[in-house]
């Protein structure tokens, strides 16, 4: 069956607005009157996605594919690559900065709550080309 | 309880979405570590933070919270105040600490997970 699809940006320069996006797809979903724990989902999974864009690879994009009985997020960005996933993937494992950490984020909870809260994350990184994660959601 | 409860209790001053105050909330969560909110926070909907920046708001927001209660005084920019009253989030500020804060909620039945 044919996706509703959603593009987005994401801005890499102002930490500020990082959130955007995901708010934005939150609405949208609210919007297609999905239920309220698939949106939260959702949301989070991709929110946890836009700030490891904005802290580490200077923005990227995201693409939503809404299906019936899932929802689809790509994001992907041109950033540094993950040189060792499985360690990325450890609660509490951060490569982020006191700034960054300051601001209440880099805990080392991002990629590990991204799979907490999807059905299916995959990973796709390259180092000095950037990373790809696609994420299913099922409805 | 209300959210108008719980600013009474903290002697807070209320900021934004003035119009929520009746909201009824049953639990809250403390946290400056915005990455810890999204993965411990199960169905909270009064967040005691003493972090000040968006991504406090939009956290909430992702979390479905009704509520933001900033510590120790520590007052928001407008725009924090801003981005909550447009998405019907109230916003207050206690000069309480957040121990003091969180216990004074708790003593009075706010509970920490829905499980309690």
């Amino acid at each position: 069956m044919a996706a509703l699809n959603f593009h987005f940006d994401i801005d890499g320069e102002d930490f500020s607005s990082a959130g955007e996006a995901s708010v934005e797809m939150k609405k949208k979903l609210r919007q297609l009157g999905f239920p309220s724990d698939v949106i939260r989902r959702c949301s989070i999974a991709m929110y946890e996605g836009e700030i490891n864009m904005v802290i580490h690879a200077n923005g990227g994009s995201a693409d939503v594919a809404v299906y019936p009985d899932k929802i689809v997020i790509v994001l992907e960005d041109h950033g540094p690559g993950i040189p060792d996933v499985e360690l990325a993937m450890q609660e509490g494992y951060s490569t982020s900065t006191e700034q960054i950490r300051n601001m209440g984020f880099g805990a080392g909870m991002g990629l590990p709550n991204m799979k907490r809260y999807t059905e299916s994350l995959e990973i796709e990184t390259q180092v000095g080309v950037g990373t790809k994660l696609t994420m299913v959601v099922a409805v | 309880m209300q959210l108008r409860q719980i600013a009474e209790l903290l002697r807070a001053r209320v900021l934004s979405s003035e119009h929520m105050l009746d909201t009824e909330v049953q639990n809250a969560f403390c946290c400056d570590m915005m990455s810890d909110v999204l993965a411990f926070a199960s169905n909270q909907s009064v967040l005691l933070t003493g972090l000040l920046n968006p991504q406090v708001v939009r956290t909430a927001m992702m979390m479905d919270m009704h509520c933001i209660v900033f510590v120790n005084g520590k007052e928001p920019t407008p725009e924090i105040v801003s981005l909550a009253d447009i998405n019907d989030i109230v916003v207050m500020v206690t000069e309480a600490s957040m121990f003091r804060a969180a216990g004074t909620l708790f003593d009075t039945g706010l509970l920490n997970t829905e499980e309690e």
